[in-house]
């Protein structure tokens, strides 16, 4: 009897453990820092290297913070709906990692810009504090904590699915008057 | 004789390859440097399935070796490093990850396998025990 039980549950056991890993996604490596304040970083704005964009800018703000790159075609594919969320009101701020400024400048004069302001950071530095892997990936902010981090491009579908939900539970009736333009239908 | 030149030489061409990352001398006191190099070699690139940031070339494997360089420099204990690290990017980084709540079942696998593994050994030698031996010699 044992003889035909233990090797069947052991196949059982294994074979749950390998059903589950078909649908993971190896590549999803959950960040430490959601639900953890925002990091503290200072970068010069890029249209404006006068200008800093640090965490003293995002204070207390609902918002979206973007990694974006010239050199990344995925961020090419989400700049569209960054800049129709920005003309719905969302407050959204660029980190532009490892690029060239003149490029990066040209490429928002040419798409569109998105974002209210956003931190040039070639070498990566302050990416790393933000735990970021590479480009694009987008987080969500409100006072002070990192309420969601996605890693891919913002689509309408992952906005809808992740992102409004949790706006909705985060934002009082007056912290975000952009969030009805944002809802969508 | 062609197909092996060809072999070896392809053989020779992914061994340098992959040797050409980051063979820069990180710090002139070799104490230093071979601490570096051991730190590197037990950080889990973040982005890549399976390789190590002395491994890979990704952007942010690179990214991650600088800030290595730079806590080493500043006189960051290996653990302090492990910790800069693990807080940014998880505890995925970690080749060892350390015992806690979520990592202690990975942690205690291996001896629970080996108590298992015990215990059935155990069990087959006590029911052969119980076994007439030598059946086939007579006495």
């Amino acid at each position: 009897m044992w003889r035909y039980v233990v090797p069947l549950a052991i196949f059982l056991v294994i074979g749950v453990f390998f059903y589950r890993g078909l649908s993971l996604n190896p590549n999803y490596v959950p960040s430490p820092l959601v639900g953890k304040p925002t990091p503290v970083f200072s970068l010069p704005s890029l249209t404006d290297p006068e200008a800093v964009v640090s965490s003293e800018t995002l204070r207390g703000q609902v918002a979206l913070v973007n990694v974006w790159g010239t050199w990344c075609v995925e961020c090419r594919h989400e700049h569209g709906f960054l800049v129709e969320l920005a003309r719905a009101g969302m407050p959204i701020y660029g980190l532009n990692v490892k690029d060239d400024r003149a490029a990066a400048i040209e490429w928002l004069a040419r798409l569109g810009n998105p974002y209210v302001s956003s931190g040039f950071d070639p070498e990566g530095r302050a990416a790393v504090d933000w735990g970021v892997t590479g480009a694009p990936e987008t987080f969500l902010i409100g006072s002070g904590t990192i309420l969601h981090k996605h890693i891919s491009p913002l689509t309408p579908q992952v906005w809808r699915r992740d992102f409004l939900p949790l706006l909705r539970e985060h934002c009082g009736s007056t912290d975000c008057p952009f969030l009805a333009a944002v809802g969508g239908p | 004789m062609k197909a092996l030149t060809w072999l070896a030489t392809l053989w020779l061409g992914l061994a340098s390859s992959a040797l050409a990352i980051d063979t820069e001398v990180a710090f002139d006191d070799p104490v230093l440097n071979e601490r570096y190099r051991s730190l590197i070699r037990e950080i889990r690139c973040p982005k890549c399935l399976n390789e190590s940031i002395a491994e890979s070339n990704a952007p942010v494997a690179t990214d991650l070796r600088r800030e290595v360089r730079r806590l080493i420099g500043e006189g960051a204990s290996d653990d302090e490093v492990k910790t800069f690290l693990s807080s940014r990017y998880g505890e995925f980084v970690l080749y060892r990850p350390r015992v806690s709540q979520t990592t202690l079942a990975l942690w205690a696998a291996p001896f629970v396998f080996l108590l298992i593994g015990g215990f059935v050994f155990w069990r087959i030698l006590a029911v052969r025990q119980n076994q007439p031996m030598d059946e086939d010699f007579p006495p």
